[in-house]
């Protein structure tokens, strides 16, 4: 529904989230790590990322609220998933790539480094 | 306008609310391969500075804030039009522009800044990412910014015709899928550089 | 000041060499002759008018398709070089070209023959037949279908203007791999050519996938399902799906080379964290959905010209969508086979080596489907269908090259051979070249108004499919036998007949070739006898036979209701013999609204070639003035108000009555 209400939800949302995970990082950094994990952290800001992205999709966007046939909700998740590809695989492909043809000194080195 | 049924074929401006959310698909996977780019070579500083030492985070929240805040703004004012309200529609326009502007501003700032400290894109894989990325998002933005001037004049030419209408929607689409794209840009340039 | 003016450009970058000399002079001949001829025949306020700044997508289609031949015979050029070098190049001799040069003609080749020749015929085609057959009078988009034709000849025209300025081309392979494209190894102005030329013709693309995307989904005439659309329009709707996908990716690539070359950024070089690795990555996630960009729409020709010429629908409909929307999918799941030994591993290979072998499973169901349209067919065995069967026996033979290939471990040993040289020219050639030939020899008469001449026809595809066979099968051996591609040279001498054997296969080629061309003459000589006069030479099933041929320019009169799949052939079975309704007293003519010409896409293109020219050589203000003069241009495009007309229905009725 195109309503100022609709909107303004959007808005409200998206700056909760925002805020959400802003506050998330500085709990993690203030804690010195403690508190929140690396992976749960990486979890928790990649999926507030996303909820947002669907948030303003669906509220700013007016995703799957057009007239059948749903062609844009269509292009829009075959983006999306072609964008997980393009993504997910770019960093599995690249994470073995540069593993497989990094000296192995290099590799002893960079193992020894903490970090994501 | 119609053709000569008017049964067969969708109105125009259906095909072009159509064409352009494709071509704005065409623009998020662009986007995507500079995230990639980005994802790949987030480590390789090359002895130089990483995201933890370069960004700014409460900088960066404000600037989110005001794009966030322009997208809104930018709905209000296409309801406004569609409304008819011609008013509403300039000032709420006026108010996304200022508030895309800051954001802008404060983008150059940021990068300008890291410009005097020596931080520049030829620095490092890492810092180029970077700045591609967010250079481009920027890119990105100035364009709109320039297309919103471009439709106050339209506007105030023409009125609130439902061409104008039509090009204003258009327009809310690509200002929304800006501030998308900068969801994810500050989720994971900004906080996992920071944080992770 | 003549540095900020001129940037890199000095006398010295103008011609010198033979080559280029030689390049420069036909270019400057070819111009010459048809700015004499049009003179002569005082047809330039005609050229203008009709055809250059058409947006009837049927002129705009004939345009790609004259360009796009243009383009191939400087590719075959490329080729006969190539080909000459290698047969005279063994043991002590050493040809008559130097590895630079060498390095810079498969280079152009490569890119001339993809980008411009096999893109360029199958957009013209689509541009023809889409509209047609969905029963619609124009594409979605009819501005951006002239700029989109523009920019691609403006790429072209970039393409081929090292010959006249700079001397030089990449000399880096057809995809410009980093780090060898970066500054460090490529500082001069080859790769910057390459690069300006691919982003304007890729952006042209991009829009062209954009604006068959749309009209597709949105513009069929009533009654046309998705489920009722000929195949050709299904694949036409893959492929444009596929270039919406995947040339934002080959842009924002090039850009990031861009980048590196001009802002000294660190994406792909070798210092400073870059990796090139990442480059290879990106080219392949765009470059192997390109191939199927190049062949989807030879399956939908193909599944027409073999409905057609059996005289039956096509076999298994449903499974050939299916086939046509796996093959797409898949096809995006692929892209590491084309570097399976940079390294990444064997579960990351694995991964890529089952997806490749996967698609060979859709493609067979495809080739199944037109083997059993053909059981228990009334097959006329006219130039299409030639070429179809030519496509069956060459495509599955090179397809099951590519199998071999898929596995990871057999790669290994003939990755960047001559093996792999054959399979992708056996797909290109086989597939998408076939297909194209398939293509215009079906759709000649509707287009031209008459028929090829059949038998020059038959000549000529026998000399491609033999000459084919003989250029292609020793390169296939030589792969096996360690030849690796891009040799300039090679020591072994039991290799050198096998060369020479290829360039007899290419000579017979260029003469099958040549027949094409006195066949098109032939045919024009004789088009009186050939006429087309029903507008349905070959007992069709699909609308774009529902019309006159030529087609008016309207495309239909009234908007066709359609009933059922193969709608032509429902209508013909429903009303005993006229194919067009005429002149009957009871049909009610309407006002029909058509795009105006518009000469803006040419204006930006221009200003695009202008860019494009100016970024290569460092001409900043150049390509300020040109960046500038585009962005203007498309403001003052949407400026514009008076952008269609009416043809009234009085007028149609008068159109109409002349047929």
């Amino acid at each position: 529904m195109k309503t100022i209400v609709s909107y303004s939800i959007g808005f409200l949302l998206s700056m909760i989230f925002t805020l959400l995970a802003y506050n998330l990082v500085f709990v993690h950094l203030n804690s010195h790590h403690r508190l929140i994990s690396h992976p749960v952290l990486l979890v928790a800001i990649l999926t507030l990322a996303m909820v947002q992205l669907f948030v303003q999709m669906i509220f700013f966007l007016h995703l799957g609220q057009e007239s059948a046939p749903k062609w844009n909700l269509l292009f829009f998740i075959s983006t999306f998933c072609a964008i997980l590809a393009i993504v997910i695989g770019s960093i599995w492909i690249m994470d073995h790539l540069n593993y497989n043809m990094t000296p192995k000194q290099v590799n002893q080195y960079i193992n020894d480094q903490s970090g994501f | 306008m119609k053709s000569e049924t008017g049964t067969q074929y969708s109105a125009q401006s259906d095909k072009n609310y159509f064409g352009f959310w494709v071509y704005l698909m065409t623009d998020l996977i662009m986007f995507a391969g500079l995230f990639a780019a980005f994802a790949v070579l987030r480590n390789n500083t090359f002895g130089g500075p990483s995201g933890k030492n370069i960004f700014d985070l409460p900088f960066v929240l404000i600037e989110t804030v005001l794009l966030l805040t322009s997208s809104f703004t930018c709905g209000l004012a296409v309801l406004s039009a569609v409304r008819n309200k011609k008013k509403g529609t300039i000032c709420l326009l006026g108010l996304t522009f200022l508030l895309g502007a800051g954001f802008l501003a404060m983008e150059l700032y940021e990068f300008s800044h890291l410009f005097e400290e020596g931080n520049t894109f030829q620095k490092s894989a890492f810092l180029s990412s970077y700045f591609s990325l967010v250079g481009t998002h920027g890119l990105h933005i100035t364009a709109g910014l320039i297309w919103m001037i471009i439709l106050f004049l339209y506007i105030l030419k023409k009125g609130l015709t439902k061409g104008s209408v039509r090009k204003l929607t258009l327009f809310g689409l690509f200002w929304h899928f800006l501030d998308i794209v900068w969801i994810f840009i500050f989720t994971i340039v900004y906080l996992m550089g920071v944080a992770l | 000041m003549m540095q900020f003016i001129f940037g890199k450009l000095t006398w010295n970058d103008l011609p010198h060499v033979w080559y280029t000399i030689g390049g420069t002079g036909s270019i400057m001949i070819m111009m010459a002759a048809a700015a004499v001829l049009l003179t002569y025949c005082k047809k330039w306020h005609w050229l203008w008018k009709e055809w250059l700044t058409s947006t009837d997508p049927k002129k705009i289609g004939i345009m790609y398709i004259v360009m796009a031949a243009l383009m191939f015979f400087r590719g075959a050029l490329d080729a006969g070089m190539i080909w000459l070098q290698q047969s005279m190049s063994a043991g002590s001799a050493h040809g008559y070209l130097d590895p630079a040069h060498f390095q810079q003609i498969f280079t152009a080749h490569g890119d001339i023959m993809v980008f411009f020749a096999t893109m360029g015929f199958l957009t013209g085609l689509l541009n023809l037949i889409v509209p047609l057959q969905i029963g619609a009078r124009d594409l979605a988009f009819p501005f951006l279908n002239t700029l989109g034709f523009w920019l691609y000849v403006a790429g072209a025209v970039l393409m081929n203007m090292f010959f006249v300025f700079g001397g030089e081309f990449g000399a880096t392979g057809w995809l410009a791999q980093a780090p060898l494209s970066e500054l460090q190894f490529s500082p001069g102005v080859g790769v910057d050519y390459w690069i300006w030329s691919l982003q304007i013709s890729g952006l042209g693309t991009l829009l062209a996938g954009i604006n068959f995307l749309v009209t597709i989904l949105k513009m069929r005439a009533p009654g046309m399902t998705l489920m009722r659309m000929p195949l050709f329009v299904w694949s036409a709707l893959c492929s444009s799906v596929l270039i919406t996908t995947v040339f934002p990716i080959l842009a924002i690539t090039i850009a990031m080379l861009t980048l590196d070359r001009y802002l000294g950024m660190h994406f792909f070089t070798s210092d400073r964290g870059g990796n090139p690795m990442m480059y290879i990555n990106l080219i392949w996630m765009w470059g192997h959905p390109e191939v199927y960009i190049l062949i989807l729409p030879g399956y939908g020709i193909f599944s027409e010209v073999v409905s057609t010429f059996s005289h039956k629908k096509i076999a298994g409909y449903l499974s050939q969508v299916i086939g046509t929307g796996l093959v797409t999918v898949i096809a995006l799941m692929v892209w590491l086979h084309h570097f399976f030994t940079m390294g990444a591993g064997a579960d990351v290979n694995a991964f890529f080596g089952i997806s490749t072998m996967f698609i060979a499973i859709p493609t067979g169901v495809l080739i199944f489907n037109w083997i059993a349209t053909m059981f228990r067919g009334r097959i006329t065995l006219a130039s299409p269908m030639y070429w179809f069967l030519g496509f069956i026996t060459t495509f599955t033979f090179g397809g099951m090259a590519g199998v071999l290939l898929s596995s990871p471990a057999a790669d290994f040993q003939l990755h960047n051979s001559l093996f792999l040289v054959a399979h992708f020219h056996t797909m290109i050639v086989g597939g998408a070249l076939f297909s194209i030939f398939a293509g215009i020899t079906f759709w000649f008469p509707k287009f031209m108004g008459f028929k090829l001449n059949e038998r020059i026809g038959t000549y000529a595809f026998w000399l491609w499919l033999i000459g084919f066979f003989l250029s292609f099968v020793p390169l296939y051996i030589l792969g096996f036998m360690g030849a690796t591609r891009r040799l300039d040279h090679y020591t072994n001498p039991s290799w050198q007949p096998l060369f020479m054997t290829s360039v007899i296969g290419f000579i017979v080629i260029v003469a099958g070739a040549l027949m094409q061309l006195v066949q098109i003459a032939v045919s024009i000589k004789q088009r009186k006898q050939n006429r087309d006069t029903t507008g349905d030479p070959w007992d069709g099933r699909t609308l774009e036979w529902a019309t006159s041929s030529p087609p008016p320019f309207y495309n239909f009169a009234i908007i066709p209701q359609v009933k059922s799949r193969d709608a032509f052939w429902e209508m013909k079975s429903r009303f005993a013999k006229a194919s067009r309704e005429r002149g009957k007293g009871n049909i009610v003519y309407q006002d029909i609204i058509l795009p105006k010409n518009t000469a803006m896409g040419i204006y930006v293109a221009g200003f695009a070639l202008f860019f494009g020219f100016a970024m290569v050589w460092h001409m900043w203000l150049f390509a300020l003035i040109g960046m500038l003069g585009i962005i203007v241009c498309v403001i003052l495009r949407t400026f514009d108000e008076h952008t269609e007309y009416v043809l009234t229905a009085a007028e149609v009725e008068r159109l109409e009555k002349r047929i």
